[in-house]
């Protein structure tokens, strides 16, 4: 969110992305390396941006297969933020902080940054 | 003995799944490599996703194969719609746990990727899927569907031959769909990873005809017809109509029937045709044709056999009443179903759909004698090769149903008979020519055999009427050596003979 947009929204916030809850899904097939290191960064990341507005839930398909159907999980691991809306999804081990936080809203994209 | 070991093993042929499609099973072999991957691929549109449905759908209904289907493009509510218009209704196995309906959605716009990454998530429920229903049979439309959402294509690669690989250890008959690549068969080159059985489906216009072919590119281990083969869809699914012919090894049914006028019968060794055999009729416009077509039908109803008769140039109603004025009735055969008039024009629908509509109609109606009428119409659908593919197709089709069917078809040159330009008369067993010879300002018509394969058959051109009172063939009447017809035979016949009257004999001898 450019912060020209953020002037124009209606409530009268500083940003969007400072005051909004964050409703966490975090994916992942098992204690593989990989999702030890995704579990790692993404906590490393809530403790840094979200602290005290944010909840995690970290769903192990291995013992609730079922739930892969749910979110369109089809890569792992994958992050899915349910909330603020729109939903997004980061796939893969979230070390890569920028692109983490730029999936997330908590950075502006490339893109939006002009 | 040990020099029995060392022999190398006997090649063990590959074991294959039908598919339950019309004509598929018939060039593949008996249908796709069990428990490997099998490759589809084609343009948008091309019918992969028709035929990929019908072969889980099949699988389930006929040979207790369930089936797991995991689309990338559609969303479960719309398969089930696109394929309950099609006949192939899901919802009833899906209840019965037969099969699995899944779609995997990859929305590029809410992803993001953030480090390494698998495709575990996918595994977990294809293997979810696949252990719900115990499935036998996967189909997986279209995979490549996952490249547009993720952009590391080394990964994506390397995971897809995980997965590949995985589907052969878990021993299902699986079938990957992917669109038609500009360099390669796919866009994103899955031939690489599968190499079992690839089939190749195209979807083209010509002459304004939209024509769909099917061709088996690789079938690992196995022969199978490596030519394109039309195919068609209708509200009863795929069916696949093979150019290759059967081979001529149906068995020969016993006996003969009636052509349905009994000098004709005469004239093709005193019994008429042979059962299950192929008749051409062919002449110029209005030589009679139908009418012979009309009296082999009403000859088969009054055995109470029951008959089926396209018409490509005429509607059944038209057909009937044409008949009438030369005293052939139709209507008490038409009212008990015992013949089937079905009328269609050559170019409402393409070629393969006359055929396919024609093979199903045979299918179920089961007629011992069919016509059709007439052939030559078909050609405004198809150029002359399909054409003859296709009839010689038609021909084996009812060859090995033993139905006795009958072709007319339509000279244009007056002179030359044998240039019907289809080329079908090979595939005939008799042939009858019909003319119509302007001649001293009258118009006589004409019939003689031009063959009649494996009987004794008559080499006379023979006058005949058609009247009020039916079609008349004429006694020759010899005068000076030359057959007389028309009203030279006419005043012969009434003045009585000129010459001395054992020219006549004398003629018939040569």
């Amino acid at each position: 969110m450019s912060a020209k947009s953020a002037r124009q929204s209606r409530k009268p916030r500083k940003s969007k992305a400072t005051a909004e809850f964050f409703d966490l899904r975090l994916y992942i097939a098992g204690q593989t390396a990989r999702s030890i290191a995704a579990l790692a960064n993404l906590q490393r990341i809530c403790d840094e941006h979200l602290k005290g507005r944010y909840r995690l839930e970290v769903i192990d398909l291995l013992e609730r297969p079922q739930l892969a159907r749910g979110d369109q999980i089809f890569a792992l691991p994958t992050l899915v933020r349910k909330l603020p809306e729109p939903i997004r999804k980061l796939v893969g081990d979230l070390s890569d902080t920028e692109r983490a936080l730029v999936g997330l809203d908590l950075r502006p994209r490339a893109s939006d940054r002009s | 003995m040990p020099k029995a070991a060392t022999r190398p093993a006997p090649v063990q042929p590959v074991p294959k799944s039908p598919t339950g499609i019309q004509g598929l099973d018939e060039i593949t072999g008996g249908g796709l490599p069990r428990g490997r991957p099998t490759l589809v691929c084609g343009g948008p549109g091309c019918g992969k996703t028709i035929l990929s449905m019908e072969f889980l759908i099949n699988g389930a209904r006929q040979f207790d194969e369930p089936g797991v289907f995991l689309s990338f493009e559609e969303s479960v509510e719309d398969l089930t719609a696109n394929f309950a218009s099609l006949g192939l209704d899901p919802r009833p196995l899906s209840a019965r746990k037969k099969l699995s309906l899944d779609y995997v959605r990859v929305e590029p716009n809410e992803i993001q990727e953030t480090g390494g990454y698998d495709l575990d998530g996918l595994f977990i429920r294809l293997e979810h899927a696949i252990d719900a229903v115990h499935a036998k049979r996967v189909v997986l439309d279209t995979i490549e569907t996952l490249f547009s959402g993720l952009s590391d294509t080394r990964v994506l690669r390397a995971e897809l031959r995980r997965l590949f690989n995985w589907l052969r250890t878990k021993g299902v008959t699986a079938i990957v769909t992917g669109e038609r690549g500009e360099n390669g068969m796919t866009r994103h080159g899955l031939e690489e990873y599968i190499t079992d059985c690839v089939i190749l489906l195209d979807h083209r216009v010509v002459d304004q005809n939209a024509t769909r072919r099917l061709r088996v590119v690789k079938y690992r281990g196995s022969t199978h017809g490596a030519n394109e083969s039309p195919f068609f869809i209708d509200e009863l699914g795929l069916s696949v109509l093979p150019i290759a012919s059967l081979g001529l090894q149906h068995s020969i049914a016993p006996g003969r029937l009636s052509t349905g006028v009994p000098d004709l019968d005469a004239m093709v060794g005193g019994k008429g045709y042979f059962r299950g055999s192929s008749i051409l009729v062919s002449g110029t416009a209005g030589s009679g044709k139908t009418s012979l077509g009309g009296y082999f039908v009403e000859a088969a109803c009054r055995r109470r056999e029951s008959a089926l008769y396209f018409a490509f140039e005429e509607s059944a109603a038209q057909i009937a009443r044409n008949l009438r004025s030369i005293d052939l009735d139709l209507e008490p055969f038409l009212r008990k179903g015992l013949l089937q008039i079905h009328a269609a024009r050559p170019t409402t629908s393409g070629l393969e759909g006359h055929l396919s509509a024609m093979h199903r109609l045979i299918e179920e109606k089961k007629p011992r004698v069919v016509v059709v009428d007439p052939i030559s119409n078909l050609i405004s659908v198809g150029t002359s090769v399909e054409v003859r593919a296709m009839l010689a197709r038609l021909i084996d089709f009812m060859k090995v149903r033993q139905v006795t069917a009958l072709f007319t078809s339509l000279t244009i040159d007056e002179g030359h008979p044998e240039g019907t330009d289809i080329g079908i008369s090979s595939f005939m067993d008799t042939w009858l020519v019909l003319r119509n010879i302007d001649r001293n300002g009258e118009r006589i018509r004409t019939l003689d055999v031009l063959k009649s394969r494996g009987m004794p058959h008559s080499n006379q051109v023979r006058e005949f009427l058609l009247t009020s009172q039916g079609l008349k063939l004429l006694d020759v009447v010899r005068h000076q050596g030359r057959v007389l017809i028309g009203s030279e035979r006419a005043a012969h016949v009434t003045d009585g003979p000129v010459g001395p009257p054992r020219s006549g004999k004398r003629a018939a001898r040569r």
